[in-house]
């Protein structure tokens, strides 16, 4: 209700001031994500508009040389190894914790959350400084178990939001039936709350592309990911090639979440009439 | 679900043909006390697996890495002898020859184990410029065959110094306070009280400030520009609210890194930002926006924005039109109508957009390493460099101590006040 029903003409004023004031803070929040676009396209080695022309060959660039592709390679290897471990034992535990019957559920819940609230800084030295005493510094396995860490709440959260429309009643009705704990799991459980599970794979699996900060601290030079390569690339030298990547994460985080919310919406949906 | 139900668990309870339940009240309510119990337990080892690695992963390293803060043995194990010759020194003055002389065979010891350096670096971190003394004396016990090692050590002006004696005596304690103190600019005075340590070294205040400030102006940016957005887009129709809620998400959904590259991209001296203001005549020439406070706040207002403007979004948009059209029908007028009906309702989801925002920016290393100068470093780009240039994990242990005190207050002042349920996006 933006306009009480006999708008004055100082209310009409009021809510145009809004809408403008509005249209500014969309223009703040949109355009900076939009200009790496147009210029990851632009055929120039400088960032200035107007572009000198088009051409892919930042793409080129990011794609083509053994440095990207490297870190484009080792992006993906942790941040699958992060989804599988994180997605699993997430999804375990969302389970667990759907148990009203949980001991110490109040608890359990800011333990899991709090490495989302911790700076992450002190998560990336924390870990360094235990995993170099454990052998596990410098290895994909480190970083793997440091970004589940940082991707599994996510995947608790989106899980336990799609077991709350889950009738436990189909778990009985399944174990009267004659089946056992982990046919009924599968049989009827999970494809009832895959939408969730597969959202919470998604956030898990942004979470850990994104991800430079721990990566910094855990990788060998071997290991550079593709945001830690994009993070020295913007401390030594300022080169287009960066926002061809930053174009090409961008557009693979926003994909995977959009995917994501709407399983995530989808999964809720499905929740009984009676609740 | 009522606690009366058998779980889907204890199948094999009624496999075995144990009466059904009613048949016999007592074996009945023994049979559900154990199904029950069996149930606890099956959702705890669930949970387990997760937990263990959350332990492993996260808590021990954050445990190991503050437990450097208190616990510093460097110092304690390098001097054993003068340890215990210091035992029983009153701290007055300078200690009895016999300290000088178990110092004298320690520090040998130490060079002969290839141990100095490491020695001499501990001991500077709390008495700066001891590190070339210790060295120093070192080499000359080494060097001087014959000469007793009592007049060598005595000959080193820096050991008959005051203050040095105390810091080493300090020092032979491997649980400490001092790097604590000093990631607040304190330490201990020779009376044994705490005071300011001098102005010259005083530094980590001054960045806890910074960050502080830092965080409260982006917190308020982004209330000023996250509010009357969430308003509006909680109070238009159903179909253009989708749209401009897509417009608040799809920054959230890049990362951190990917908005900070496209800021830096921005804010160049030839950037967009500077093309705008100059055409707008805001600017009479091309400001200096990277590498400064302001180019900073506007990346991190850009990075917060949605944190901010979602918790409120979500209260707002659960407020019924219906009340503020009771309060105009009552005579209130716009203005009161929005102070007295539609602000205290909404103000939760201001506090818990505001102090998320707040939690989080404390804890900001990305956009202020790559946007900000060297006077716009925040608490953890000090705790990383610590680490990665300093090599001084008592001190970056001591600043993450101190910063995860002030989060964790904060997120628990959250949770008790607002729910954990507010911290849910969309």
């Amino acid at each position: 209700m933006l306009l009480s029903p006999y708008p004055t003409p100082g209310e009409r004023i009021r809510v145009a001031l809004l809408w403008l004031w509005c249209g500014l803070v969309i223009l703040f929040l949109l355009v900076p994500i939009l200009i790496p676009v147009p210029l990851s396209f632009n055929s120039g080695a400088f960032f200035i508009f107007p572009l000198e022309g088009l051409s892919t060959r930042w793409y080129e660039v990011v794609l083509g040389t053994q440095r990207w592709q490297s870190a484009i390679g080792n992006s993906l290897i942790v941040a699958f190894g992060t989804t599988l471990i994180a997605t699993t034992l997430g999804t375990l535990t969302a389970i667990a914790l759907s148990n009203e019957k949980f001991p110490g559920r109040r608890i359990v819940m800011p333990l899991l959350l709090s490495p989302l609230i911790v700076p992450v800084v002190i998560t990336a030295v924390g870990s360094y400084l235990f995993y170099a005493r454990i052998g596990l510094a410098s290895t994909y396995a480190g970083i793997i178990l440091a970004h589940t860490a940082l991707a599994s709440p996510f995947v608790v959260v989106t899980v336990g939001a799609s077991l709350t429309g889950f009738d436990r009643n189909l778990m009985r009705a399944a174990a009267i039936s004659g089946a056992k704990p982990l046919t009924a799991f599968f049989r009827v459980m999970l494809p009832l709350i895959l939408p969730g599970v597969l959202s919470g794979a998604a956030f898990a699996f942004v979470t850990s592309f994104d991800e430079v900060v721990v990566v910094q601290f855990l990788a060998s030079a071997g290991q550079r990911t593709m945001p830690l390569e994009m993070f020295i690339g913007l401390r030594e030298k300022l080169s287009p090639a960066i926002t061809a990547a930053a174009t090409l994460m961008m557009a693979l985080s926003i994909v995977l979440l959009v995917v994501a919310n709407l399983l995530a919406r989808r999964g809720q949906a499905r929740r009984p009439a009676s609740g | 679900m009522s606690a009366l139900q058998p779980s889907e668990l204890d199948r094999p309870a009624l496999a075995r043909g144990r009466p059904a339940a009613g048949a016999d009240p007592k074996t009945a309510s023994a049979a559900m006390r154990r199904a029950e119990f069996g149930d606890r337990l099956r959702s705890l080892a669930l949970a387990a697996p997760l937990l263990l690695l959350l332990a492993l992963s996260f808590g021990i390293p954050i445990v190991l890495l503050l437990s450097r803060a208190v616990y510093d043995p460097t110092i304690a194990d390098a001097l054993p002898r003068t340890s215990q010759a210091l035992a029983d020194w009153n701290g007055q003055g300078l200690p009895a020859d016999a300290a000088f002389i178990a110092l004298a065979a320690d520090l040998s010891e130490n060079q002969a184990k290839g141990t100095a350096y490491e020695l001499a670096k501990a001991l500077n971190a709390r008495l700066p410029g001891a590190r070339s003394q210790v060295l120093k004396t070192v080499r000359q016990l080494e060097g001087a065959a014959g000469k007793p090692p009592l007049e060598i050590v005595k000959a080193v002006p820096f050991w008959s110094a005051p203050g040095t004696w105390p810091t080493i005596a300090n020092g032979t304690h491997a649980l400490t306070s001092f790097y604590l103190l000093s990631a607040l600019d304190l330490r201990w005075n020779a009376d044994g009280g705490i005071e300011r340590v001098p102005p010259e070294q005083a530094i980590f205040l001054q960045v806890f400030l910074r960050t502080f400030f830092v965080a409260a102006a982006v917190t308020l940016a982004t209330l000023l520009l996250g509010f009357p957005l969430a308003y509006l887009i909680a109070s238009v129709p159903k179909g253009l609210a989708a749209i401009l809620i897509v417009a608040v998400l799809l920054p959230f959904w890049t990362s951190i890194l990917v908005r900070t590259a496209a800021w830096t991209v921005l804010l160049q001296k030839f950037g967009l930002v500077n093309d705008m203001l100059l055409w707008l005549g805001f600017a009479s020439e091309r400001l200096d926006l990277m590498y400064s406070r302001i180019g900073l706040i506007i990346a991190m207002t850009h990075i917060q924005l949605p944190f901010t403007l979602l918790p409120i979004y979500s209260v707002m948009r659960t407020i019924a039109p219906s009340q503020m059209k009771a309060a105009y029908s009552l005579g209130a007028r716009p203005f009161t109508a929005f102070r007295r009906v539609y602000l205290p309702q909404v103000f939760p989801g201001v506090m818990a957009g505001c102090l998320l925002t707040f939690i989080l920016c404390l804890g900001y290393y990305i956009t202020p390493a790559l946007i900000g100068g060297a006077s716009d470093q925040l608490i953890s780009n000090f705790i990383a460099n610590y680490v990665n240039v300093e090599l001084n994990w008592e001190m970056a242990a001591a600043l993450s101590f101190i910063l995860l005190v002030f989060t964790l207050a904060l997120f628990g002042i959250f949770a008790r006040i607002l729910g954990l349920d507010r911290l849910k996006m969309v």
